[in-house]
């Protein structure tokens, strides 16, 4: 399609973003809630609706909750009351789910974003709220039943929701990216698209630009990553210009996606609206948020991204780059906070956790928190380099591996012992020098003759025959002297 | 053979008597009157061998403190490795996988359960006509209906099967069968009993409630039955008072309310307000106060009552779907057809008319016409009845509009007259107040006659003390 007719169109989007609670167990029963058990094994006679069971609110879900939306700047509803969501499935054991219809927990709040291009925007939400999961229904290739996994069944989730402030893929992308990091940094979710942990559905329409009516929207489901999201929102975008360009009309509808032909494909029309009949959960009473209890939760949440790169930009002087990589795990993060702590030398520090420990956290995929070197190391590092007593080449390549696979000792009495310690005394580099001039004599004389460059060449010769250890600056004020001599 | 707990109490202290003997005399009456269908199931076997491992730890002092009780439990409530269908087809084949709390409490104490009791599908019905597996038959006049929904509850007690039976009470489903049969029927406060392991009809609603002989055998059972359970997270965590130590006659003057409409309309049935007049005139000689007061909301009661408990159903039923236990319908093709053709072959007409009446009251295009609006007269109802108690120690009123009445009298065309029966005991319900139905005489063809005392939120000492007091004369 032309750009210019895509150009006509402003993209409209709003996402439903559901995230499994990093809980022990179930949101209202006590068998365990885990990825990956042996099917209808995590199963009581709660999950499994047998009549005369009851539920029981899982507090550590509600307060997850509650992390989540003070770091969505959301308000806190007060009075809090579950509902039923009244529909039929196998994979639906009760005939209906517990959700949150009128009081959500959370209500508005924003949370920023950056594209990758650069774009800054606010993306508010609407609401959080708390929720079940349901089962997993299996259709299996060339069977004519359907067989039922009930482990995921009552598995707690929120619900975030955002207001249709999403006008390009990739806000969307970033907007993804952004909700992960932060329950990834609160503990709450592990975040895992892949495996379904962290999922999104996007409700998308696109309406000339200037026209204040929104179009009429499609829901797209399925998309298992967020790289997904961002294409089937630009492919579903396309799709709904083409029809409008022929003349036709936006049918509202599900649609699925189809990530390996990057389709989306109707799933269901929504003419006939689904009537849930949401109805007050009698079995389970409200739930109040009191402002002690918020206070108490408040005092518990870790320091935020977006406060770290505050911190990490303004307080620390460091560049936007750094602080973005810095931030992008919360370990990583509060490591680096940990070094800076004992030093003052940001920079160093940043380029100490971005270089070196990144690469080989990378290498071996560990995480930070099995990283054998303690913060307080890293700034005897930095130290060393910041003295002069090492280069940080030497340091960061020969010191630094030997550091990690002996921790227990100072990096001080390691580089000793390895004899890395740079020389300043000029009665030891004098003579190196003097042999390195002796055997370029050729190079000396083309050097008298004008041809200045040639004093990297012995100042490698000279660093070569320290064996590293040569203090570079006295050498090359030596190396100068004794040619100009 | 015996009365009251207390009695057997003092024959097993004797050893005038064992427990199995006690049992064994349950089962003969129980195959005596077999055709009052009180009983789905009878633990023949199971209740003997009890009795006899429970007769040997009386031998070695180490009896629980209800040994000697025999109890019937309604097919609504859970017992571990038992069936349990609320006698519907639906549940077909359904065994319960774990007891409920309060009834463990009691078998903890050495209570025998002799037998699973017939009732009305899912409790729904005041008539115990409604049952998948046949009407239960009044002991008193087996041409008539025991009430319900626990019939077989009611008759199980009345005929002398058992000591005591659990049932369960929604809107009058323990006190109208106890009045009809000329028992103690009692419904305690709701959330006094946890619902852990009671097939949920209307949650909001719903009691575990105890059918006994006398008051005395309420008291003590209720101490077992109440009390917090972590599985239920609406139960009260209030104390549960000695019932049984807290029965003496109340000395001090008592204020009691009657409702006066109640006792002058023509839909109460003449002998019925004869006999509580006769009640009236006894509290009045004995020097208590009994004045009328007006509750002009109470027509607004009983509708009301079917819309928010009907909507509560249609949720609560839901599970009910062939997919993990119970009835599947032979006849499904695929996913619609298993919903559809299980829940029309398995639910009864009276369940699923109520499933279809909450369905619609919770419909969005009529929820704010009906569900919203009864939720706030329930709330209305509600205010004004505390306002009303506030001033009285305790409310009476006939427990229901007439006498037992004849099997099949009331059918499709007439339903709305039944539903009409049940006036006087939803209001305790949609209030969550304590009431207890006693027997207080005979009308002409010596059908039993109750009387129902609705007392203060959580006054079930006093409530029990001042029927034991209005049972005696």
């Amino acid at each position: 399609m032309d750009k210019s007719v895509i150009e006509k169109y402003e993209l409209v989007v709003g996402l439903e973003v559901h995230a499994q609670m990093l809980t022990k167990s179930k949101a209202f029963s006590s068998e365990a809630n885990e990825y990956g058990a042996l099917p209808n094994t995590n199963v009581s006679v709660i999950t499994l609706a047998h009549p005369g069971t009851l539920p029981k609110a899982n507090r550590k879900a509600v307060e997850y909750a509650v992390k989540m939306g003070l770091a969505c700047n959301c308000s806190i509803t007060e009075y809090n009351i579950y509902d039923r969501k009244n529909y039929f499935y196998p994979d639906l054991p009760k005939g209906y789910q517990i959700t949150q219809d009128k009081t959500p927990i959370c209500r508005g709040g924003y949370i920023d974003i950056k594209t990758k291009s650069g774009r800054r925007s606010r993306i508010r939400l609407n609401r959080i709220h708390m929720e079940e999961d349901a089962g997993k229904s299996l259709h299996l290739e060339g069977e004519t039943e359907t067989l039922v996994d009930l482990n995921r069944a009552g598995v707690p989730l929120i619900e975030i929701v955002t207001e249709p402030d999403i006008r390009y893929p990739e806000e969307a992308y970033a907007f993804l990216t952004e909700i992960r990091r932060l329950v990834r940094y609160l503990e709450i979710c592990d975040g895992n698209m892949e495996e379904g942990s962290l999922r999104c559905d996007a409700n998308i329409s696109v309406r000339l630009k200037g026209s204040k009516e929104l179009g009429r929207k499609v829901e797209v489901k399925n998309m298992n990553s967020i790289t997904n999201v961002q294409r089937a929102i630009e492919r579903e975008m396309l799709r709904q210009i083409e029809i409008i360009e022929k003349g036709g009309t936006i049918a509202s509808e599900t649609r699925m996606y189809d990530a390996v032909n990057n389709q989306t494909y109707s799933l269901r029309t929504k003419e006939a609206l689904n009537d849930y009949r949401y109805f007050p959960e009698p079995d389970l009473p409200p739930i109040i948020i009191t402002e002690e209890y918020l206070r108490e939760v408040r005092a518990m949440m870790p320091p935020l991204p977006n406060e770290l790169f505050i911190k990490f930009t303004s307080e620390f002087g460091l560049p936007e780059y750094d602080a973005g990589v810095l931030t992008d795990k919360k370990e990583i993060a509060l490591y680096f906070l940990e070094i800076c702590k004992l030093t003052q030398n940001y920079k160093a520090a940043s380029n100490w956790v971005m270089g070196p420990i990144k690469s080989y956290l990378n290498e071996l995929t560990m995480e930070i928190k099995e990283f054998p070197l303690k913060p307080s190391q890293i700034v005897e590092l930095i130290e060393l380099v910041e003295q002069g007593k090492i280069s940080f080449a030497i340091c960061s390549q020969r010191l630094f591996p030997a550091f990690i696979e002996n921790p227990n000792t100072t990096a001080l009495a390691l580089a000793e012992k390895m004899n890395l310690i740079q020389v300043s005394d000029t009665s030891f580099i004098k003579p190196i020098i003097e042999e390195v001039l002796a055997n370029w004599a050729e190079k000396v004389e083309a050097y008298k003759k004008g041809n200045k460059n040639l004093l990297g060449l012995f100042m490698g010769e000279v660093m070569k025959k320290g064996k590293g250890k040569v203090d570079p600056k006295v050498a090359t004020k030596l190396i100068q002297e004794m040619l100009d001599a | 053979m015996y009365s009251s707990y207390q009695e057997i109490r003092k024959a097993l202290q004797k050893k005038e008597v064992r427990v199995k003997e006690i049992v064994e005399y349950y089962l003969r009456k129980i195959e005596e009157t077999k055709h009052l269908n009180a009983y789905l199931e009878v633990y023949a076997e199971e209740a003997l061998s009890r009795a006899d491992e429970i007769d040997k730890k009386l031998q070695a002092g180490k009896a629980g403190n209800l040994a000697g009780m025999v109890i019937t439990h309604k097919d609504v409530i859970c017992y571990e490795n038992h069936r349990l269908q609320a006698s519907s087809k639906i549940l077909d084949g359904f065994v319960a996988q774990f007891t409920a709390p309060s009834l463990q409490r009691m078998l903890d104490a050495d209570v025998i359960v002799i037998g699973r009791v017939n009732c009305d599908e899912f409790a729904m019905g005041g008539s115990n006509e409604n049952s998948a597996f046949g009407v239960v038959r009044n002991n008193i006049d087996p041409t008539r209906v025991p009430g319900g929904s626990s019939g077989g509850s009611a008759v199980s007690v009345s005929a002398d099967t058992c000591l005591i039976s659990l049932g369960s009470d929604t809107g009058g489903s323990v006190r109208q069968p106890a009045a009809f049969t000329g028992i103690v029927g009692f419904k305690p406060t709701y959330s006094r009993i946890s619902r852990y392991g009671l097939i949920a009809y209307a949650s909001s609603f719903d009691t575990i409630g105890v059918l006994a002989k006398n008051v005395e055998d309420t008291a003590l059972v209720m101490e077992y039955l109440a009390g917090k359970d972590e599985y239920d997270a609406t139960v009260s965590q209030k104390p549960v008072p000695p019932y049984s130590q807290l029965l003496e006659i109340p000395t001090h003057q008592l204020k009691i309310g009657y409702i006066k409409e109640v006792l002058e309309t023509e839909a109460v049935q003449k002998e019925i307000k004869e006999a509580v007049w006769r009640k009236i005139e006894q509290f009045r000689a004995d020097g208590h106060e009994v004045i009328p007061v007006d509750f002009p909301l109470y027509e607004y009661a009983l509708p009301t009552y079917y819309i928010l408990t009907t909507a509560e159903a249609s949720t609560n039923l839901s599970r009910y779907d062939g997919v993990r236990y119970g009835y599947r319908s032979p006849n499904a093709v695929d996913v619609e057809t298993l919903y559809k053709r299980t829940r029309s072959e398995g639910f009864g007409p009276e369940v699923k008319r109520r499933i279809m009446l909450g369905t619609f009251v919770l419909s969005a295009s009529y929820y704010d016409a009906y569900f919203t609006k009864a939720q706030k007269v329930r709330r209305i109802i509600r205010d004004e009845m505390l306002k009303l108690l506030n001033n009285l120690d305790f409310l009476i009123t006939p427990t229901t509009p007439t006498t037992a009445f004849e099997i099949g009298k009331y059918n499709e065309e007439n339903v709305l007259e039944l539903y009409y029966a049940d006036i006087l005991t939803v209001t305790p319900s949609l209030c969550g107040l304590p009431a207890i139905s006693i027997p207080i005489g005979l009308d002409e063809k010596n059908l039993p006659i109750g009387l129902q005392v609705t007392a203060k939120y959580f006054e079930e000492a006093s409530l029990l003390a001042f029927a034991k007091y209005a049972m005696q004369n």
